[in-house]
């Protein structure tokens, strides 16, 4: 409700927002105060240590950090453009999984425990291994047609992560209360219509949160593809630290893996929060 | 980009320096042989008058020939008569033995004067037992399938639009980026083996290994593979050692024929006739 009204308030209330207001200025003054206090004591704790010299210099050496940085950022580029591709394939995949593996009736008992094997499968094996038969045994059968290492590396993290983020989308469908699909079926809708607007819409929107982690954990998988080959961000600062003897390129890779994240990250903080609000009515 | 005058103020005073630390007191005194000392007639070899000489067994191409070491045939063979000559034995005062190669490098009294067996020359062995200075630098070398499109190829050049790959963190690896120089970015492995599975499958064009190992997967690994040639020297490269016992008396004396004959490059020459010519790992220019 917004008001054109001048409002005038009283002084009562112009008391009260001053409080307010030095209050706020107090605990920002507080957490300031804090924050330097415990900074200075980590800073005097590991810059203090015996070691400290040695450990600068391996690990944190600026000279060897500007050399190393163009091959890393080219490596990281590939796990961008993979990470991209295969969340949303992943995501595509496990929505259909879980709808799948939702379905009612006898008639598809099959599908259901299709869908429901191939979670237990893909979330139990270990990502190596995926990837290691399908990127070093895959071509081995020297087929007309085989895709490259890097598809196939991809397939891997899809057929991996759509394991997981299937039983996200799972646990999101099978939230919606169940007199929300009663009443959409009284209205007259299909099974398929009430999935579509009713149940599918509210069971995303509930499990954005969980789905968003998964995917930044699929964020720092991508690199594994090295493995068959690419060269990945990692990859690239293990090559750089083989040839100087000098940890800081991996600390580079690091540092570069936590900027690209902290994207991701932050908007599933924004979508957690809303979800939060929305659940409170507030 | 280091100017020309750069360069050579720095091998001035590197020249300088050496001179200096040559005349400095050295913590461990070597044995500075000396033509008296090294003489065959004060060797305190295990027979005397007698050179005895080991490698394992079986001994394999190209480093000895049939299995036969004492048959001069293979370059390790005829690196141990070239070491045994300049120590002042004939050929027939030469006497051969077997020794297992991990009984060789573990600590313990030995049944020979040296062992020649593809001994890389690490400071972890060096606390077990003695190397003679090296008398093989080892070479990098790219192997692939006879059906790939470089089998045959014998010059660098022919390798620029090839898919290569090697073992991470490897000289083999910086022999790719920093002599090679392929369009096509080289593939990189967490071992040997995955690579050889990627060579395998064709999902590489060629390998680059060292050579020894590249004799190996040639020969007992992968049947249709194939050496296509040795590149130049890069990086810092594994030496090959003759091995001797722990602080024996004879270190000094056969380290001082390796590195006269190394440097005289009757060694290199060795290498030319057996790993190049015979063995078939031509050079890549």
């Amino acid at each position: 409700m917004s008001t054109t009204l001048h409002h005038d308030p009283s002084p009562a209330q112009r008391a009260r927002d001053a409080y307010r207001r030095r209050q706020s200025v107090l605990s920002v003054l507080v957490a300031a105060a804090s924050t330097a206090a415990l900074g200075t004591l980590l800073a005097i704790a590991v810059t203090g240590a015996p070691g400290w010299q040695r450990v600068r210099q391996t690990f944190l050496d600026p000279q060897i950090a500007r050399e190393a940085l163009p091959q890393v950022l080219t490596g990281l580029w590939l796990n961008v453009r993979l990470l991209v591709c295969c969340a949303i394939a992943a995501l595509l995949l496990g929505l259909l999984i879980a709808i799948l593996r939702t379905l009612r009736g006898p008639v598809f008992f099959p599908i259901r425990a299709l869908a429901t094997s191939y979670t237990y499968v893909f979330r139990g094996l270990p990502l190596i291994i995926v990837l290691y038969v399908l990127t070093l045994g895959a071509p081995g059968l020297r087929l007309q047609g085989m895709p490259s290492v890097l598809v196939l590396g991809g397939a891997a993290l899809v057929l991996t992560y759509s394991g997981y983020l299937a039983e996200v989308f799972r646990a999101g469908i099978e939230a919606v209360h169940p007199s929300q699909l009663a009443a959409a079926r009284s209205l007259g809708l299909t099974y398929r219509q009430t999935m579509r607007h009713v149940v599918l819409p509210q069971a995303v929107r509930r499990v954005a949160p969980p789905l968003l982690n998964d995917i930044v954990a699929l964020q720092k998988d991508v690199g594994l593809v090295a493995l068959a080959g690419p060269i990945d961000a990692v990859r690239a600062a293990q090559i750089a630290t083989a040839q100087t003897f000098n940890y800081t390129p991996y600390i580079v890779a690091g540092v570069l893996f936590v900027l690209l994240a902290i994207p991701l990250i932050a908007v599933t903080d924004r979508v957690t929060l809303r979800a939060a609000r929305r659940q409170s009515g507030g | 980009m280091v100017s020309t005058s750069r360069i050579r103020t720095l091998a001035t005073a590197g020249t300088v320096l050496l001179a200096v630390a040559a005349c400095a007191p050295q913590a461990t005194p070597a044995p500075m042989p000396t033509v008296s000392v090294c003489a065959k007639e004060s060797l305190p070899t295990r027979t005397p008058g007698k050179l005895t000489i080991a490698t394992d067994e079986p001994a394999y191409q190209p480093w000895f020939v049939d299995d036969k070491p004492d048959n001069g045939k293979g370059f390790e063979s005829a690196v141990a008569y070239a070491v045994a000559e300049k120590l002042g034995y004939t050929r027939d005062e030469v006497v051969w033995t077997r020794v297992r190669f991990d009984a060789a490098i573990a600590p313990g009294p030995k049944e020979f004067d040296f062992d020649i067996n593809q001994f890389s020359i690490t400071e972890e062995r060096k606390q077990a037992v003695d190397f003679s200075a090296p008398y093989y630098l080892v070479r990098q070398t790219v192997i692939a399938l006879k059906s790939s499109k470089i089998a045959g190829k014998t010059t660098l050049a022919d390798l620029k639009n090839a898919k290569l790959g090697a073992q991470v963190g490897t000289t083999s690896y910086q022999a790719i980026t920093n002599l090679i120089k392929p369009t096509v970015k080289a593939q990189v492995y967490n071992s040997n083996d995955d690579a050889k599975k990627a060579l395998q499958n064709g999902q590489l064009d060629g390998l680059v290994v060292d050579l020894p190992t590249a004799f190996y997967i040639t020969s007992a690994e992968i049947d249709d593979a194939v050496i296509v040639g040795q590149l130049p020297q890069v990086g810092a490269p594994e030496a090959f050692g003759l091995l001797l016992d722990k602080d024996s008396p004879l270190t000094g004396c056969v380290s001082g024929a390796v590195g006269q004959l190394f440097a005289d490059g009757t060694f290199k020459q060795l290498e030319q006739q057996w790993l190049t010519q015979t063995a078939g790992a031509p050079e890549l220019t």
